[in-house]
């Protein structure tokens, strides 16, 4: 036992010896993030001593920016499913190879989610109530609760998930079933679990009809199985490009039939939540007149919106057409398809519900640059992490670092 | 395996390595850096405070440690000497309230009765009671406004004062991850300003938008502080929790009247216990056309509004 640990931190260690290597471009880009990262933190550290007054936020939109990206990346977290379902259920090997770059992206999504609710929090310092057992968990009554439990579980999942099998690759021994297949077919549950718990999260309550909608969570679905493979089909040729690991293009086609699919879905489900809204027509259809006209002369988010409604478009369209069999429409596809979301499943979705106000206020948000520099030092710090794995990963992966390599420098 | 790993030195390994050293360096330069607004901070919790365990776990002794704290506490900022207790809820009381909506003039008396009483920030404004001037011939409430000014009553107008409806079914009290709000035996709806992490939750859940969060220190005149203060009710919020009306239970509890209550010249607004069936309050449920607002969202409130026949 002692010596698995001796070996297992061995390998970690010689994983993150690899970290600290690489051309004048991976350092340019760790150095980049890392600048933007500090100054996100730089604004927390800002907004801790002031409080969130700091924000655009108020009594009437009590939920911003930061509860926004939240909901875009856990669909970005559960979407390493879609690749896990066809290795592991299909037996399809075409993604085989590319199964654990999406666990470890899950990994480096879920921590920022992680990252994105604790700056939403008025007393971090309080963090500790909500650890069950010493802190005092409303479990199973809020669905908060839930939340929290469901993301660190399915962190959890991943991390283990990703530990044995790229140790496995290292030791070059097959790795025991017992040891990855249950975890595996529950990261699946799971997967889509913290979806559905943050949709229910919005849908259970009465008092905001925007959200109180059973198709809420079918709509993270689609759009989360879009903008997660579309990240990743992103994400693979990079890696491909910069490191010796090999990926087909085949297995980017079927990324492409993934995206393809959800996104029609996607779009659908919306066309499904537009067309209850504006033709029932009834004082419930407020907030999406906001949205996307405008109310009361009050017209915040509908340049936005619009924005997103062009991006999905043109995105199903050349998702849909033959077109996007070549790399660089497809790669135009997915860049249209996650801004779209980012803005359509983010403010689209938390801002709305919030405006008018139950008692009929309109008060708009508008985030402050303080949110921005925020909401951007974690997206560069995930980025920096994501970086990180897969700089640990890829020389595993590709057979250059083994137990017997000497080390290059 | 168990041979250790050790990189091999190089002529580049030298030069790697004080590349890497001025890195670190920098990076720590830029993190310190990055932190430099922390110096600021004026409101850490003490260890006490950050290990305070949630009110209804705190033991009679715990709970005089605590008041003699933030007694002490708001002495030393505003220099007067507060009056703290905690009074607990009375036996065979579940409060309820009526307000008159024939009768309200749209005053606002209430509002800054209820900012007095409760030691509510001054600035920003936190104020638990909103009134909506209503178009007659309309309950939608987007048809109203919250800042109308000049003479009140208006002509067109009717008046609807909205506070926290101390729900039977309160979704504020579902929504809290960390249950730091929950209904009293006597139906208030409380805060454990203490134990609140601020996630917002409640603000979302509730439909009558009746909460309020200090989004900063919130600041109130030192002539201007009520010293008769409770424990779960008006003593002084921290930055970062929430806050909201708890029917003055500081006041109620012992007797008296809400100040909203007090303070209102047309007597439209109505207090007492729903259990006894002599109250004034069991009075107007019976006698009087009686409404809930938003009835639909299912949250039985135990505010009622009513009208004369």
């Amino acid at each position: 036992m002692v010596q698995h640990l001796k070996d297992y931190s061995l390998f970690v260690r010689r994983c993150a010896a690899e970290t600290i290597r690489g051309d004048w471009r991976y350092f340019l880009w760790m150095t980049a993030l890392t600048g933007v990262a500090l100054l996100g933190l730089n604004a927390y550290c800002k907004q801790f001593v002031q409080g969130l007054t700091i924000t655009g936020m108020s009594d009437q939109v009590s939920w911003g920016l930061y509860i926004a990206n939240f909901t875009f990346l856990v669909g970005m977290a559960a979407a390493a499913v879609m690749l896990v379902v066809p290795v592991y259920i299909y037996k399809d090997e075409t993604l085989h190879d590319v199964v654990i770059l999406g666990e470890l992206l899950a990994v480096a999504v879920i921590i920022m989610c992680l990252l994105f609710v604790t700056v939403d929090l008025g007393r971090p310092d309080r963090f500790w109530h909500m650890v069950p057992g010493i802190g005092k968990f409303n479990w199973p009554i809020s669905m908060l609760s839930w939340d929290v439990i469901v993301l660190n579980v399915y962190l959890a999942l991943n991390a283990h998930i990703c530990g044995y099998l790229v140790y496995m690759v290292y030791c070059k021994r097959k790795p025991a079933p017992m040891w990855y297949i249950p975890f595996v077919f529950t990261a699946i549950v799971w997967a889509f679990s913290i979806h559905t718990v943050t949709a229910f999260l919005y849908v259970g309550l009465g008092g905001r009809p925007y959200w109180n909608s059973a198709i809420i969570a079918p709509r993270f679905l689609a759009s989360a199985f879009t903008a997660g493979p579309g990240f990743l089909i992103l994400t693979l040729q990079i890696i491909r490009r910069v490191s010796k690991y090999r990926i087909d293009d085949k297995a980017i086609m079927m990324l492409r039939n993934i995206v393809q699919v959800s996104m029609i879905i996607n779009v659908f489900l919306l066309f499904c939540e537009l067309f209850k809204e504006f033709y029932t027509d009834s004082a419930h259809v407020a907030s999406a007149k906001y949205l996307f006209f405008g109310l009361h002369g009050h017209y915040g988010l509908v340049p936005w919106i619009w924005t997103a409604m062009v991006l999905d478009l043109v995105a199903l369209v050349l998702l849909v057409l033959p077109l996007s069999r070549s790399l660089k429409y497809l790669d135009l596809a997915c860049v249209l398809a996650i801004v779209g979301i980012w803005i359509e499943k983010g403010m689209g979705l938390i801002i709305p519900a919030f405006v008018p106000s139950p008692l009929g206020e309109m008060v708009e948000y508008f985030p402050t640059l303080n949110e921005w520099l925020i909401c951007a030092g974690i997206w560069a710090f995930g980025m920096l992490l994501y970086t990180l794995f897969l700089k640990m990963t890829l020389p595993v992966l590709t057979g250059e670092l083994t137990p017997d390599s000497t080390p290059s420098s | 395996m168990s041979e250790e790993w050790k990189p091999v030195e190089d002529g580049t390994g030298i030069s790697r390595r004080a590349f890497l050293a001025a890195a670190a360096t920098a990076a720590v330069a830029a993190t310190a850096a990055a932190l430099a607004p922390m110096k600021d901070i004026a409101d850490l919790p003490s260890l006490e405070e950050f290990l305070r365990k949630h009110y209804t776990e705190l033991t009679p002794a715990d709970k005089a440690a605590i008041i003699a704290r933030i007694s002490e506490q708001v002495e030393k900022k505003y220099g007067v000497k507060p009056n703290l207790t905690d009074p607990p809820p009375l036996d065979g009381v579940e409060f309820g309230y009526a307000l008159n909506i024939g009768r309200c003039v749209g005053c606002r008396k209430c509002v800054f009765a209820c900012v007095d009483e409760n030691n509510q920030s001054r600035n920003p404004e936190i104020q638990y009671i909103r009134v909506l001037e209503m178009k007659k011939g309309s309950i939608d409430v987007e048809s109203s406004t919250t800042e109308y000014e000049g003479e009140v009553p208006k002509k067109d107008s009717y008046y609807m004062p909205v506070q926290c409806q101390q729900c039977r079914k309160a979704p504020c009290v579902k929504a809290c991850p960390v249950k730091a709000t929950w209904q009293e035996p006597d139906g208030v709806v409380v805060i454990d300003y203490n134990w609140c992490i601020g996630c917002r939750y409640c603000i979302a859940a509730c439909p009558y938008g009746a909460r309020r969060f200090n989004w900063q220190e919130p600041h109130i005149p030192a002539d201007e502080l009520n010293p008769e203060m409770g424990l779960l009710s008006n003593r002084p919020r921290p930055k970062g929790v929430v806050e909201k009306c708890h029917f003055c239970l500081h006041r109620t509890r012992n007797g008296k009247y809400p100040a909203c209550v007090e303070v209102c010249p047309t007597g439209s607004r109505k207090f007492g216990n729903l259990l006894d069936p002599n109250s004034e309050i069991s009075n107007i449920l019976q006698n009087k056309r009686v409404y809930v607002l938003k009835e639909e969202v299912g949250t039985l409130p135990r505010f009622y509004y009513y009208f004369d026949i």
